[in-house]
């Protein structure tokens, strides 16, 4: 167990203990530890940035129409995918709906391009019906949007696991009381069906709530540039071009520590919403 | 065969939510389908046909595989594959080890220290460390450039830990009893019969740190100098980003590829995990994840 542990004393907590360079000043010469103190001064700069809160604002707005759009479509495939009796191609279904998780972002934002973009097959078959282009790819108006699309294509299939299973849990013989007690489709479903996943579903939109400040990093960072900052930054990416690319370390770290705080907080706070409403929630 | 049962209780479906069912079910397989079909035949296709199409082409006229054939020939995309089959095989080789070895410590009651070492991983679940600090300690620790930069800051995950101690957990206590009793040390009965019982957890767990590896380029665009980027960073840099290619031969000057050459090295970064996932796919319905996610 040594080597195992050892990675996380070293590479988590060793690198929260960097954390310190949020109230610091970094100097490449004076590394990590000889830089100066500059106390709060960073977290007051971050503060008074208009492009810190910009990113803080689309970070969530995404989350909340990831939230809105795409939370719903998981549980709704996985309804579809239980009411299948015809288990072969239920099963093939499944197959080919979990594939698109494992494919890179690389790949899938390219895929989007390729599709979409100017010279997509989407457009040139509009060009060629003689229809008006839509300009998708590199339309900051139509990003928000798009950035939903890409993630319910990736991951939708996959997100349908866990109510499955929670579906599976339910015992046939509660299905078949319900029927021969004069329960139809729609009554089975309310008083059988859903009271099975709502745990499950609570769970999740708990988890999502705990994390709304983390929105696709390497999605957004490959599709940054195309739309640019106002609509792209979230905070991930404020301090990848703050910190990496523009070198100021203790800036960007504070920001960083300001959204692991937060969001921390915000998973115990949602952890304890959930303990009151009387679902299990993340951790006891 | 398929098994087509339909409980006695359940009514006949109306054929109007037949229908639409089928057409939902179809309309995902398609989404799924069409934007790989469109790839793979854009890059079998000649350039020519391509340019006439308007830059995609559905289904190959004349498939050719010279698109392949100029990636494939020792330039810059032919060394980028050895680095991801380097890193991937490696990094999940190693994973798996202490993912493994960490996992049935902290199954086992009684382990001295297990209890605090569990919550003191698990909080870094809730609070990550952030990048700048974690970029810094790569940055003092020497290992940049390094191909272990794209390993070791990611060596163990959270998730696959408590996936595989679930599983150990599940292991009938008799047999590790039966096991002591004939004088076996831990080492033996990890070996001996933890991991043969635990194929389908070990099958799952290495696929997500393979398809990790294989799938990561932002730590490569962090830490690596461009000509020791893995494949998914060069296909970033110049697929998904646009800019042209270094000409592989002789190192200067940029090409920018056509659209033959850029689908091929995206069929390329995609298929070993379409070759691995049919293999590994039976295993997530099996309920080895969903225990897993409950505990």
């Amino acid at each position: 167990m040594l080597p195992g542990l050892a990675y996380f004393l070293l590479f988590h907590y060793g690198a929260l203990v960097g954390n310190v360079i949020a109230f610091k000043e970094y100097v490449p010469f004076d590394g990590l530890w000889g830089s100066p103190w500059v106390g709060p001064g960073n977290f007051q700069r971050m503060f008074e940035d208009g492009a810190f809160w910009d990113a803080v604002l689309n970070t969530v707005w995404i989350a909340v129409l990831q939230l809105v759009f795409y939370f719903p479509v998981p549980l709704g495939l996985a309804l579809l995918l239980h009411s299948l009796t015809w288990s072969s191609v239920r099963r093939f279904v499944q197959s080919v709906a979990y594939l698109p998780h494992f494919i890179s972002w690389v790949i899938v934002v390219a895929l989007f391009q390729q599709l979409l973009g100017d010279t997509g097959l989407l457009n040139s078959s509009l060009d060629g019906m003689g229809l008006h282009t839509a300009d998708i790819i590199g339309n900051p108006d139509a990003f928000k949007p798009l950035v939903v699309a890409q993630v319910i294509w990736k991951d939708a299939g996959w997100g349908t696991i866990i109510f499955l299973a929670a579906l599976a849990q339910v015992d046939e013989q509660q299905y078949e009381a319900a029927a021969i007690d004069g329960a139809g489709p729609w009554r089975r479903f309310w008083h059988v069906t859903l009271p099975a996943i709502r745990p499950v579903v609570v769970l999740l939109l708990i988890m999502r709530l705990g994390d709304i400040l983390s929105v696709g990093f390497e999605q957004m960072l490959l599709q940054r540039d195309a739309v640019g900052p106002e609509t792209a930054e979230i905070i991930d990416t404020f301090v990848y071009y703050q910190g990496i690319v523009g070198g100021d370390y203790g800036f960007a770290a504070a920001a960083g520590l300001f959204k692991g705080v937060i969001g921390a907080l915000l998973v115990y706070a949602a952890n304890k919403v959930a303990h009151r409403l009387g679902e299990q929630g993340v951790y006891k | 065969m398929s098994a087509h049962v339909r409980p006695g209780w359940l009514e006949k479906p109306k054929p109007l939510t037949q229908a639409a069912k089928a057409l939902a079910l179809a309309a995902v397989v398609l989404l799924v389908c069409v934007p790989f079909l469109v790839i793979v035949s854009t890059s079998l296709a000649s350039t020519d046909e391509v340019v006439d199409n308007g830059g995609w082409v559905l289904w190959p006229t004349d498939p050719t595989l010279d698109a392949y054939r100029d990636i494939l020939d020792g330039g810059i995309v032919t060394h980028a594959l050895g680095v991801s089959a380097g890193v991937t095989i490696v990094g999940t080789l190693l994973s798996l080890a202490c993912t493994v070895t960490l996992a049935y410590a902290l199954s086992r009651p009684g382990v001295f220290g297990s209890r605090p070492a569990l919550l003191l991983i698990l909080f870094t679940f809730l609070f990550p460390p952030g990048m700048i600090p974690s970029f810094l300690l790569v940055k003092e620790l020497g290992l940049l450039d390094n191909y272990a930069s794209l390993v070791l800051p990611v060596l163990v995950n959270v998730f696959n830990l408590v996936v595989l101690r679930g599983f150990f957990q599940g292991i009938p206590e008799e047999l590790y009893e039966a096991a002591r009793l004939d004088g076996a040390g831990d080492w033996w009965v990890l070996v001996s019969i933890v991991l043969p019982l635990s194929k389908a957890a070990l099958a799952v767990v290495g696929l997500f740190y393979a398809v990790a590896y294989w799938n990561s380029w932002f730590y490569a665009s962090l830490y690596l100098e461009s000509d020791h980027w893995p494949l998914q960073q060069v296909l970033r840099t110049y697929v998904v980003a646009g800019s042209g290619l270094t000409d592989a031969t002789t190192g200067e000057g940029t090409v920018t590829a056509p659209q033959t050459v850029q689908m091929a090295v995206l069929v390329i970064a995609t298929v070993p995990i379409l070759l691995v996932y049919p293999f590994l796919q039976k295993y997530f319905t099996r309920g080895v994840l969903t225990g897993a996610i409950k505990s």
